[in-house]
Protein backbone atom coordinates (compact mmCIF):
# COMPACT_ATOMS: atom_id res chain seq x y z
CA UNK A 1 0.00 0.00 0.00
CA UNK A 2 0.97 3.64 -1.27
CA UNK A 3 2.52 5.93 1.71
CA UNK A 4 -0.09 8.24 2.31
CA UNK A 5 0.32 11.89 2.93
CA UNK A 6 -2.57 14.57 3.77
CA UNK A 7 -1.77 17.98 2.58
CA UNK A 8 -4.39 21.06 4.69
CA UNK A 9 -3.68 23.96 3.18
CA UNK A 10 -5.54 26.99 1.16
CA UNK A 11 -2.87 28.29 -1.56
CA UNK A 12 -3.79 25.93 -4.48
CA UNK A 13 -0.12 26.68 -6.04
CA UNK A 14 1.17 25.65 -3.22
CA UNK A 15 -1.00 22.67 -3.07
CA UNK A 16 -0.22 21.58 -6.80
CA UNK A 17 4.00 22.41 -6.47
CA UNK A 18 4.11 20.19 -3.17
CA UNK A 19 1.41 17.29 -4.56
CA UNK A 20 3.75 16.88 -7.30
CA UNK A 21 7.27 16.55 -5.49
CA UNK A 22 5.56 13.86 -3.12
CA UNK A 23 3.49 11.93 -5.60
CA UNK A 24 6.62 12.02 -7.52
CA UNK A 25 8.62 10.27 -4.54
CA UNK A 26 5.63 7.66 -4.55
CA UNK A 27 3.55 9.23 -2.19
CA UNK A 28 -0.38 9.55 -2.13
CA UNK A 29 -1.21 13.04 -2.40
CA UNK A 30 -4.58 13.93 -0.61
CA UNK A 31 -5.22 17.97 -0.43
CA UNK A 32 -8.01 19.56 1.84
CA UNK A 33 -8.24 23.61 1.92
CA UNK A 34 -10.63 24.16 4.89
CA UNK A 35 -9.74 24.36 8.95
CA UNK A 36 -13.42 24.23 9.59
CA UNK A 37 -13.64 20.66 8.37
CA UNK A 38 -9.74 19.43 8.63
CA UNK A 39 -10.79 16.77 11.79
CA UNK A 40 -13.20 15.16 9.46
CA UNK A 41 -10.91 15.16 6.42
CA UNK A 42 -8.14 13.63 8.63
CA UNK A 43 -10.39 10.83 10.12
CA UNK A 44 -11.64 10.07 6.72
CA UNK A 45 -8.99 8.99 5.47
CA UNK A 46 -6.23 8.77 8.21
CA UNK A 47 -2.78 8.88 6.85
CA UNK A 48 0.50 8.34 7.59
CA UNK A 49 1.71 12.03 7.26
CA UNK A 50 -0.21 15.20 7.82
CA UNK A 51 1.04 18.29 6.30
CA UNK A 52 -0.62 21.12 8.12
CA UNK A 53 -0.51 25.01 7.41
CA UNK A 54 -0.72 27.33 10.32
CA UNK A 55 -3.36 29.57 8.90
CA UNK A 56 -6.47 28.10 7.27
CA UNK A 57 -9.92 29.41 6.66
CA UNK A 58 -12.06 28.86 8.85
CA UNK A 59 -10.19 27.17 11.94
CA UNK A 60 -6.23 27.75 12.93
CA UNK A 61 -4.16 25.57 12.09
CA UNK A 62 -2.90 25.35 15.66
CA UNK A 63 -6.62 24.27 16.79
CA UNK A 64 -6.86 21.70 14.70
CA UNK A 65 -3.76 19.76 15.70
CA UNK A 66 -4.51 20.57 19.28
CA UNK A 67 -7.41 18.38 18.57
CA UNK A 68 -6.02 15.83 16.28
CA UNK A 69 -3.71 15.31 19.32
CA UNK A 70 -6.82 14.85 21.36
CA UNK A 71 -8.22 12.12 19.45
CA UNK A 72 -6.66 8.64 20.53
CA UNK A 73 -7.05 7.66 16.58
CA UNK A 74 -5.49 10.58 15.38
CA UNK A 75 -3.35 11.37 18.03
CA UNK A 76 -0.51 9.36 16.99
CA UNK A 77 -0.16 10.57 13.14
CA UNK A 78 3.07 13.06 12.71
CA UNK A 79 2.45 16.68 11.62
CA UNK A 80 4.80 18.52 10.04
CA UNK A 81 3.34 21.96 10.85
CA UNK A 82 4.13 25.19 8.12
CA UNK A 83 3.82 28.69 8.74
CA UNK A 84 4.73 31.86 7.02
CA UNK A 85 5.69 33.49 10.32
CA UNK A 86 8.70 32.16 12.05
CA UNK A 87 8.37 34.10 15.22
CA UNK A 88 9.44 31.81 18.61
CA UNK A 89 5.73 31.86 19.97
CA UNK A 90 4.32 30.39 16.66
CA UNK A 91 7.10 27.62 16.79
CA UNK A 92 6.32 27.47 21.01
CA UNK A 93 2.68 26.81 20.29
CA UNK A 94 2.76 24.36 17.21
CA UNK A 95 5.52 22.10 19.78
CA UNK A 96 3.02 22.73 22.83
CA UNK A 97 0.18 21.29 20.96
CA UNK A 98 2.34 18.41 19.62
CA UNK A 99 3.56 19.10 16.07
CA UNK A 100 6.50 17.14 15.10
CA UNK A 101 8.41 19.37 12.80
CA UNK A 102 7.38 23.01 11.98
CA UNK A 103 8.65 24.82 8.77
CA UNK A 104 8.48 28.47 7.77
CA UNK A 105 7.50 29.75 4.60
CA UNK A 106 9.22 30.34 2.05
CA UNK A 107 10.73 26.50 2.05
CA UNK A 108 12.05 24.14 -0.71
CA UNK A 109 11.00 21.10 -2.15
CA UNK A 110 13.73 19.42 -1.02
CA UNK A 111 13.11 20.60 3.01
CA UNK A 112 9.24 19.32 2.89
CA UNK A 113 10.12 16.12 0.75
CA UNK A 114 12.85 15.40 3.31
CA UNK A 115 10.95 16.07 6.23
CA UNK A 116 8.30 14.23 5.21
CA UNK A 117 10.30 11.24 4.48
CA UNK A 118 11.23 11.70 8.46
CA UNK A 119 8.06 11.72 9.86
CA UNK A 120 6.61 8.24 7.99
CA UNK A 121 10.15 6.62 9.27
CA UNK A 122 9.66 7.79 12.49
CA UNK A 123 13.08 9.30 12.81
CA UNK A 124 13.79 11.04 15.79
CA UNK A 125 12.34 14.67 16.14
CA UNK A 126 15.11 17.42 16.52
CA UNK A 127 13.71 17.55 20.04
CA UNK A 128 14.60 14.02 21.66
CA UNK A 129 18.20 15.03 19.96
CA UNK B 1 10.58 58.73 12.58
CA UNK B 2 12.18 58.19 15.59
CA UNK B 3 13.33 61.52 17.62
CA UNK B 4 16.29 62.66 18.00
CA UNK B 5 18.04 63.32 21.62
CA UNK B 6 19.06 66.47 21.61
CA UNK B 7 20.11 69.26 24.35
CA UNK B 8 21.24 66.85 26.56
CA UNK B 9 25.34 68.01 26.64
CA UNK B 10 24.02 71.88 27.01
CA UNK B 11 21.71 70.81 29.88
CA UNK B 12 23.88 68.43 31.87
CA UNK B 13 27.18 70.83 31.87
CA UNK B 14 26.07 74.20 30.98
CA UNK B 15 25.22 76.70 34.38
CA UNK B 16 25.91 74.60 37.59
CA UNK B 17 29.74 73.30 37.51
CA UNK B 18 31.16 76.03 39.62
CA UNK B 19 28.86 74.64 42.59
CA UNK B 20 31.59 71.99 44.26
CA UNK B 21 33.93 74.44 45.85
CA UNK B 22 31.03 75.60 47.68
CA UNK B 23 29.72 72.50 48.84
CA UNK B 24 33.67 71.26 50.15
CA UNK B 25 33.80 74.55 52.07
CA UNK B 26 30.13 74.21 53.56
CA UNK B 27 31.03 70.34 54.41
CA UNK B 28 34.21 71.30 55.84
CA UNK B 29 32.70 74.32 58.25
CA UNK B 30 29.80 71.98 59.28
CA UNK B 31 32.37 69.09 60.32
CA UNK B 32 34.46 71.93 62.17
CA UNK B 33 37.53 71.31 60.01
CA UNK B 34 40.52 74.06 59.14
CA UNK B 35 41.17 75.00 55.57
CA UNK B 36 44.79 73.85 56.68
CA UNK B 37 44.04 70.11 57.88
CA UNK B 38 41.85 69.51 54.79
CA UNK B 39 44.82 70.43 52.70
CA UNK B 40 46.74 68.39 54.18
CA UNK B 41 44.75 65.23 54.15
CA UNK B 42 44.02 65.98 50.64
CA UNK B 43 47.93 66.74 49.90
CA UNK B 44 47.60 69.99 48.82
CA UNK B 45 48.45 73.60 49.72
CA UNK B 46 45.81 75.73 52.03
CA UNK B 47 45.98 78.74 49.14
CA UNK B 48 45.12 75.70 46.49
CA UNK B 49 42.15 74.86 48.63
CA UNK B 50 41.63 78.06 49.26
CA UNK B 51 40.88 78.56 45.01
CA UNK B 52 38.98 75.53 45.12
CA UNK B 53 36.28 76.10 48.03
CA UNK B 54 35.79 79.35 46.01
CA UNK B 55 35.43 77.86 42.80
CA UNK B 56 38.47 79.38 41.52
CA UNK B 57 39.65 75.91 40.45
CA UNK B 58 38.00 73.35 39.14
CA UNK B 59 38.35 69.94 41.38
CA UNK B 60 37.73 66.39 39.55
CA UNK B 61 39.12 62.78 39.77
CA UNK B 62 41.55 61.29 42.23
CA UNK B 63 41.24 64.72 44.45
CA UNK B 64 37.54 65.26 44.68
CA UNK B 65 37.71 61.68 45.38
CA UNK B 66 40.47 62.46 48.41
CA UNK B 67 37.96 65.45 49.20
CA UNK B 68 35.46 63.53 49.20
CA UNK B 69 37.18 61.37 51.87
CA UNK B 70 38.26 63.66 53.95
CA UNK B 71 35.06 65.11 54.69
CA UNK B 72 33.48 61.17 55.26
CA UNK B 73 31.19 62.08 52.30
CA UNK B 74 30.69 60.70 48.66
CA UNK B 75 31.72 61.99 45.26
CA UNK B 76 28.40 61.75 44.11
CA UNK B 77 27.01 64.46 47.03
CA UNK B 78 29.98 67.12 46.30
CA UNK B 79 29.89 67.09 42.95
CA UNK B 80 25.84 67.11 42.92
CA UNK B 81 25.75 70.64 42.14
CA UNK B 82 28.21 69.80 39.03
CA UNK B 83 25.24 68.52 37.58
CA UNK B 84 22.97 66.51 39.86
CA UNK B 85 20.61 65.63 36.68
CA UNK B 86 23.69 64.27 34.71
CA UNK B 87 24.85 61.70 37.70
CA UNK B 88 21.23 60.55 38.73
CA UNK B 89 20.92 59.92 34.30
CA UNK B 90 23.97 58.00 34.92
CA UNK B 91 22.55 56.10 37.51
CA UNK B 92 18.99 55.75 35.43
CA UNK B 93 21.50 54.52 32.76
CA UNK B 94 22.83 51.81 35.10
CA UNK B 95 19.28 50.78 36.33
CA UNK B 96 18.61 49.98 32.61
CA UNK B 97 21.34 47.91 31.54
CA UNK B 98 20.70 44.38 31.47
CA UNK B 99 21.48 42.10 34.41
CA UNK B 100 24.05 40.06 33.25
CA UNK B 101 22.75 37.15 35.12
CA UNK B 102 23.74 35.39 38.87
CA UNK B 103 25.72 32.66 36.44
CA UNK B 104 28.14 35.57 35.11
CA UNK B 105 30.41 38.07 36.99
CA UNK B 106 29.30 41.50 37.48
CA UNK B 107 32.47 42.71 35.80
CA UNK B 108 30.97 44.65 33.29
CA UNK B 109 28.52 46.63 35.67
CA UNK B 110 29.89 50.18 36.05
CA UNK B 111 30.52 51.16 39.78
CA UNK B 112 27.63 53.37 41.06
CA UNK B 113 29.55 55.00 43.86
CA UNK B 114 32.14 56.42 40.85
CA UNK B 115 29.03 58.36 38.80
CA UNK B 116 29.71 61.50 40.43
CA UNK B 117 33.61 61.28 39.77
CA UNK B 118 32.82 60.07 36.50
CA UNK B 119 30.53 63.13 35.97
CA UNK B 120 32.77 65.32 36.95
CA UNK B 121 35.59 64.60 35.50
CA UNK B 122 34.01 63.54 31.98
CA UNK B 123 30.84 65.56 31.83
CA UNK B 124 30.78 65.17 27.80
CA UNK B 125 30.99 61.71 28.02
CA UNK B 126 28.71 61.37 30.90
CA UNK B 127 25.92 63.00 28.72
CA UNK B 128 26.50 61.26 26.22
CA UNK B 129 25.73 57.73 28.08
CA UNK B 130 22.81 59.39 29.18
CA UNK B 131 21.44 60.68 26.12
CA UNK B 132 21.95 56.97 25.07
CA UNK B 133 20.39 55.24 27.74
CA UNK B 134 17.56 57.81 27.10
CA UNK B 135 17.36 56.99 23.41
CA UNK B 136 17.71 53.14 23.94
CA UNK B 137 14.58 53.08 26.47
CA UNK B 138 12.49 55.27 23.51
CA UNK B 139 14.10 52.53 21.20
CA UNK B 140 12.84 49.65 23.21
CA UNK B 141 9.23 51.46 23.17
CA UNK B 142 9.11 51.46 19.59
CA UNK B 143 10.44 47.95 19.39
CA UNK B 144 7.74 46.80 21.45
CA UNK B 145 4.80 49.09 19.56
CA UNK B 146 6.22 47.44 16.11
CA UNK B 147 6.33 44.01 17.64
CA UNK B 148 2.73 43.93 19.27
CA UNK B 149 1.29 45.74 15.56
CA UNK B 150 3.04 42.84 13.64
CA UNK B 151 1.60 40.20 16.27
CA UNK B 152 -1.44 41.61 16.32
CA UNK B 153 -2.71 43.61 13.28
CA UNK B 154 -4.59 41.88 11.05
CA UNK B 155 -3.96 43.44 8.24
CA UNK B 156 -0.46 43.40 8.26
CA UNK B 157 -0.80 39.84 9.71
CA UNK B 158 -2.81 39.01 6.49
CA UNK B 159 -0.91 40.83 3.88
CA UNK B 160 2.78 39.43 5.13
CA UNK B 161 0.82 35.76 5.00
CA UNK B 162 -0.15 36.65 1.52
CA UNK B 163 3.02 37.75 0.52
CA UNK B 164 5.14 34.95 2.26
CA UNK B 165 2.69 31.72 0.72
CA UNK B 166 2.85 33.47 -2.84
CA UNK B 167 6.51 33.35 -2.49
CA UNK B 168 6.53 29.67 -1.06
CA UNK B 169 4.31 28.71 -4.53
CA UNK B 170 6.90 30.71 -6.47
CA UNK B 171 9.60 29.09 -5.20
CA UNK B 172 8.34 25.83 -5.15
CA UNK B 173 7.26 25.77 -8.31
CA UNK B 174 10.19 27.34 -10.09
CA UNK B 175 12.39 24.57 -8.42
CA UNK B 176 10.48 22.26 -9.81
CA UNK B 177 10.77 23.81 -13.10
CA UNK B 178 14.85 24.26 -12.69
CA UNK B 179 15.32 20.43 -11.37
CA UNK B 180 13.74 18.62 -13.31
CA UNK B 181 14.28 17.58 -17.39
CA UNK B 182 10.92 15.41 -17.49
CA UNK B 183 7.95 16.40 -16.90
CA UNK B 184 4.67 15.44 -18.31
CA UNK B 185 3.59 18.48 -20.65
CA UNK B 186 0.39 19.49 -18.84
CA UNK B 187 2.08 19.63 -15.24
CA UNK B 188 5.18 21.44 -17.43
CA UNK B 189 2.36 23.79 -18.68
CA UNK B 190 0.87 24.33 -15.43
CA UNK B 191 4.30 25.11 -13.46
CA UNK B 192 5.18 27.80 -15.91
CA UNK B 193 1.24 29.27 -15.76
CA UNK B 194 1.35 29.29 -12.00
CA UNK B 195 4.67 31.29 -11.06
CA UNK B 196 3.51 34.48 -13.71
CA UNK B 197 0.16 34.60 -11.74
CA UNK B 198 1.71 34.36 -8.36
CA UNK B 199 4.14 36.83 -9.28
CA UNK B 200 1.50 39.42 -10.21
CA UNK B 201 -0.20 38.46 -6.93
CA UNK B 202 3.35 38.95 -5.15
CA UNK B 203 3.40 42.52 -6.64
CA UNK B 204 -0.22 43.38 -5.98
CA UNK B 205 0.45 42.34 -1.91
CA UNK B 206 3.68 43.49 -2.10
CA UNK B 207 2.22 46.79 -3.23
CA UNK B 208 -0.49 46.93 -0.84
CA UNK B 209 1.74 46.18 2.44
CA UNK B 210 4.35 49.38 1.56
CA UNK B 211 0.95 51.34 1.28
CA UNK B 212 -0.22 50.52 4.42
CA UNK B 213 3.30 51.06 5.84
CA UNK B 214 3.27 54.80 4.42
CA UNK B 215 0.26 55.24 5.35
CA UNK B 216 0.95 54.04 9.21
CA UNK B 217 4.26 55.71 8.98
CA UNK B 218 2.25 58.60 8.90
CA UNK B 219 -0.50 58.13 11.25
CA UNK B 220 2.19 57.80 14.27
CA UNK B 221 5.32 60.09 13.60
CA UNK B 222 6.07 60.16 16.62
CA UNK B 223 7.37 57.35 18.75
CA UNK B 224 7.60 58.82 21.92
CA UNK B 225 4.55 58.36 24.24
CA UNK B 226 1.73 60.99 23.70
CA UNK B 227 3.14 62.54 26.99
CA UNK B 228 6.12 63.01 25.96
CA UNK B 229 5.51 64.82 22.61
CA UNK B 230 3.18 67.25 25.26
CA UNK B 231 6.07 67.15 27.43
CA UNK B 232 8.56 68.32 24.98
CA UNK B 233 6.08 70.90 23.09
CA UNK B 234 5.59 72.23 26.94
CA UNK B 235 9.54 72.72 27.50
CA UNK B 236 10.01 74.09 24.11
CA UNK B 237 8.42 77.25 25.22
CA UNK B 238 9.08 77.34 28.51
CA UNK B 239 5.59 76.17 29.69
CA UNK B 240 4.19 79.60 28.69
CA UNK B 241 1.29 79.47 25.82
CA UNK B 242 1.31 83.56 24.90
CA UNK B 243 -1.07 82.64 22.49
CA UNK B 244 -3.31 81.86 24.94
CA UNK B 245 -2.56 84.49 27.51
CA UNK B 246 -4.59 87.22 25.69
CA UNK B 247 -7.98 85.60 26.06
CA UNK B 248 -8.38 83.63 23.06
CA UNK B 249 -11.36 81.40 22.58
CA UNK B 250 -9.36 79.42 19.29
CA UNK B 251 -6.81 77.22 21.28
CA UNK B 252 -6.03 75.75 17.65
CA UNK B 253 -3.94 78.39 17.13
CA UNK B 254 -1.75 77.50 20.40
CA UNK B 255 -1.09 74.11 18.94
CA UNK B 256 1.93 73.05 17.36
CA UNK B 257 1.01 72.28 13.22
CA UNK B 258 3.04 69.01 13.19
CA UNK B 259 1.23 67.29 16.51
CA UNK B 260 -1.45 64.91 15.34
CA UNK B 261 -3.66 61.98 17.32
CA UNK B 262 -3.66 61.60 21.04
CA UNK B 263 -0.48 63.77 21.69
CA UNK B 264 -2.36 66.44 19.67
CA UNK B 265 -5.53 65.60 21.27
CA UNK B 266 -3.82 65.98 24.99
CA UNK B 267 -2.49 69.23 23.57
CA UNK B 268 -6.03 70.47 22.94
CA UNK B 269 -7.26 69.80 26.40
CA UNK B 270 -4.37 71.19 28.28
CA UNK B 271 -4.81 74.50 25.83
CA UNK B 272 -8.42 74.15 26.66
CA UNK B 273 -7.33 74.24 30.67
CA UNK B 274 -4.59 77.09 30.16
CA UNK B 275 -6.79 79.18 28.28
CA UNK B 276 -9.88 79.19 31.32
CA UNK B 277 -7.15 79.49 33.79
CA UNK B 278 -5.41 82.76 32.06
CA UNK B 279 -9.20 83.94 31.74
CA UNK B 280 -9.65 83.34 35.63
CA UNK B 281 -6.26 84.66 37.03
CA UNK B 282 -4.88 86.87 33.87
CA UNK B 283 -1.44 87.36 33.77
CA UNK B 284 -0.89 91.23 34.82
CA UNK B 285 -2.96 90.75 37.89
CA UNK B 286 -1.18 87.95 38.68
CA UNK B 287 1.94 89.06 38.40
CA UNK B 288 0.76 92.50 40.79
CA UNK B 289 -0.93 90.12 43.13
CA UNK B 290 2.29 88.12 43.08
CA UNK B 291 4.50 91.28 43.98
CA UNK B 292 2.35 92.38 46.41
CA UNK B 293 1.73 89.13 48.58
CA UNK B 294 4.19 86.93 47.13
CA UNK B 295 3.20 83.13 46.19
CA UNK B 296 0.59 82.05 48.72
CA UNK B 297 -1.39 79.62 46.47
CA UNK B 298 -4.27 79.80 48.95
CA UNK B 299 -4.01 83.62 49.03
CA UNK B 300 -4.31 83.74 45.47
CA UNK B 301 -6.87 80.96 44.88
CA UNK B 302 -8.55 83.68 47.36
CA UNK B 303 -8.14 86.63 45.58
CA UNK B 304 -8.94 84.99 41.91
CA UNK B 305 -12.26 82.64 43.30
CA UNK B 306 -9.89 80.20 41.59
CA UNK B 307 -9.59 76.77 43.08
CA UNK B 308 -5.84 75.85 43.74
CA UNK B 309 -5.46 73.56 40.67
CA UNK B 310 -5.78 76.70 38.49
CA UNK B 311 -3.15 78.51 40.76
CA UNK B 312 -0.92 75.81 40.79
CA UNK B 313 -1.04 75.94 36.75
CA UNK B 314 -0.65 79.49 36.17
CA UNK B 315 1.89 79.86 39.01
CA UNK B 316 3.81 77.06 36.99
CA UNK B 317 3.79 78.57 33.50
CA UNK B 318 4.84 82.19 34.55
CA UNK B 319 7.40 83.20 31.80
CA UNK B 320 9.97 84.43 34.45
CA UNK B 321 8.84 82.18 37.38
CA UNK B 322 8.09 82.32 40.72
CA UNK B 323 10.72 85.04 42.82
CA UNK B 324 12.63 84.86 39.59
CA UNK B 325 13.06 81.49 40.27
CA UNK B 326 11.90 78.56 38.05
CA UNK B 327 8.43 76.21 39.38
CA UNK B 328 8.28 72.34 39.07
CA UNK B 329 4.48 70.97 38.78
CA UNK B 330 3.73 67.26 38.90
CA UNK B 331 0.03 65.78 38.44
CA UNK B 332 -0.89 62.26 39.17
CA UNK B 333 -3.81 60.71 38.70
CA UNK B 334 -6.22 58.01 41.03
CA UNK B 335 -3.53 55.50 40.86
CA UNK B 336 -0.85 57.88 41.28
CA UNK B 337 0.60 57.48 37.91
CA UNK B 338 2.13 60.85 37.05
CA UNK B 339 -0.04 62.72 34.18
CA UNK B 340 2.05 65.64 33.75
CA UNK B 341 5.81 66.91 34.70
CA UNK B 342 7.40 70.25 34.80
CA UNK B 343 11.16 68.94 36.13
CA UNK B 344 13.30 71.99 37.56
CA UNK B 345 16.97 71.97 39.05
CA UNK B 346 17.29 70.27 41.86
CA UNK B 347 14.14 68.13 41.59
CA UNK B 348 14.42 65.29 39.31
CA UNK B 349 11.89 63.31 38.36
CA UNK B 350 10.90 59.96 37.18
CA UNK B 351 10.91 59.62 33.43
CA UNK B 352 9.23 56.33 33.53
CA UNK B 353 7.32 54.64 35.96
CA UNK B 354 6.58 55.88 39.92
CA UNK B 355 8.16 58.47 41.57
CA UNK B 356 9.13 57.85 45.40
CA UNK B 357 5.62 57.19 48.13
CA UNK B 358 7.06 59.61 50.25
CA UNK B 359 6.28 62.90 47.96
CA UNK B 360 3.57 65.43 49.29
CA UNK B 361 1.25 64.51 46.18
CA UNK B 362 0.53 61.44 47.30
CA UNK B 363 -0.19 62.40 50.88
CA UNK B 364 -2.54 64.96 49.12
CA UNK B 365 -3.95 61.76 47.46
CA UNK B 366 -4.99 60.45 50.27
CA UNK B 367 -6.41 63.34 51.48
CA UNK B 368 -8.55 64.83 49.22
CA UNK B 369 -9.43 68.61 48.91
CA UNK B 370 -6.87 69.09 52.34
CA UNK B 371 -3.80 71.90 51.10
CA UNK B 372 -0.74 70.19 51.93
CA UNK B 373 2.21 72.71 52.58
CA UNK B 374 5.71 70.33 52.94
CA UNK B 375 9.26 71.41 52.84
CA UNK B 376 11.27 68.87 51.32
CA UNK B 377 14.84 68.01 49.99
CA UNK B 378 16.35 65.26 48.04
CA UNK B 379 18.46 62.80 48.81
CA UNK B 380 22.38 64.01 49.26
CA UNK B 381 23.50 66.14 52.55
CA UNK B 382 23.84 68.99 50.76
CA UNK B 383 20.83 68.77 48.12
CA UNK B 384 18.37 72.06 47.91
CA UNK B 385 15.32 72.50 50.02
CA UNK B 386 11.83 72.69 48.13
CA UNK B 387 8.55 74.08 49.66
CA UNK B 388 5.70 71.90 47.68
CA UNK B 389 2.06 72.98 47.89
CA UNK B 390 -0.55 70.17 47.10
CA UNK B 391 -3.87 69.03 47.07
CA UNK B 392 -6.05 66.82 45.41
CA UNK B 393 -9.35 67.39 43.69
CA UNK B 394 -12.30 64.63 42.79
CA UNK B 395 -14.90 66.18 39.87
CA UNK B 396 -17.38 64.47 39.07
CA UNK B 397 -17.34 61.30 36.83
CA UNK B 398 -20.50 61.56 35.11
CA UNK B 399 -23.60 61.10 36.53
CA UNK B 400 -24.72 59.34 39.84
CA UNK B 401 -22.78 56.35 41.27
CA UNK B 402 -19.94 56.76 38.89
CA UNK B 403 -16.63 57.14 40.39
CA UNK B 404 -15.19 60.39 40.63
CA UNK B 405 -12.24 61.25 38.81
CA UNK B 406 -9.13 62.07 41.25
CA UNK B 407 -6.44 64.76 40.23
CA UNK B 408 -3.75 65.27 42.52
CA UNK B 409 -1.09 68.41 42.21
CA UNK B 410 1.95 69.53 43.75
CA UNK B 411 3.83 72.55 42.89
CA UNK B 412 7.29 72.81 43.68
CA UNK B 413 9.18 76.19 44.33
CA UNK B 414 12.82 76.18 45.83
CA UNK B 415 13.15 76.65 49.29
CA UNK B 416 16.15 78.95 51.03
CA UNK B 417 15.07 79.14 55.13
CA UNK B 418 16.38 76.66 57.01
CA UNK B 419 13.70 75.04 58.34
CA UNK B 420 13.15 71.08 58.98
CA UNK B 421 12.36 69.26 55.73
CA UNK B 422 11.02 66.19 55.11
CA UNK B 423 13.44 63.29 53.19
CA UNK B 424 12.34 62.53 49.97
CA UNK B 425 14.10 60.49 46.92
CA UNK B 426 13.26 60.29 43.22
CA UNK B 427 12.20 56.20 42.81
CA UNK B 428 12.95 53.42 44.82
CA UNK B 429 15.34 52.17 42.28
CA UNK B 430 17.94 55.21 42.96
CA UNK B 431 17.52 56.32 46.12
CA UNK B 432 20.31 55.82 48.31
CA UNK B 433 18.34 56.09 52.02
CA UNK B 434 19.16 53.23 53.59
CA UNK B 435 16.33 53.04 56.18
CA UNK B 436 12.87 53.79 54.34
CA UNK B 437 9.96 52.52 55.38
CA UNK B 438 8.09 53.47 52.39
CA UNK B 439 10.93 51.49 49.85
CA UNK B 440 9.14 49.27 47.76
CA UNK B 441 12.25 47.67 45.79
CA UNK B 442 15.88 47.59 46.81
CA UNK B 443 18.27 50.74 45.90
CA UNK B 444 20.80 50.00 43.23
CA UNK B 445 23.07 53.00 44.51
CA UNK B 446 25.45 53.25 47.21
CA UNK B 447 23.49 53.97 50.41
CA UNK B 448 23.76 57.18 52.07
CA UNK B 449 26.34 56.43 55.10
Amino acid sequence: MAKRVLLIEDEPNIIEAVRYILSRDGWAVDTHADGATALAAVARRLPDVIVLDAMLPGRSGFDVLRDLRGDPATAAIPVLMLTARGQQKDRDLAERNGANRFMTKPFSNAEVLACVQDLYLGAPHPRDS
Amino acid sequence: MVQKVTGATDQFTGPHRGLTGGRIRARRLDLGLRQGDLAERMGISPSYLNLIEHDRRKIAGKLLAKAARALDTDVATLARGAGAALIDGLLDAAAMAPDPGPDLPRSGAPDLSRAGEFASRFPDWAALAVSQARRIATLERVVETLNDRLSHDPFLSQALHDVLSTATAIRSTSAILADDGEIDPEWRARFHRNPFEDSQRLADSARGLVGYLDGAGQAETSIASPQEEVQAWLAAQNHHLAALETGVDDVEKALPRGATGPARSLMRDFALVYAHDARRLPLSALRAALAQGGPDPARLAQTFGADLHSVFRRLSCLPEGVNGRPVGLVACDASGTLTFRKPLDGFPLPRFGAACPLWPLYLALSRPHTAIRQVVQQAGQMSPRFVTFSQALHRPGGGFDAPPVTTAMMLILPDDADTPAQPIGISCRICPRPACAARREPSIVASLS
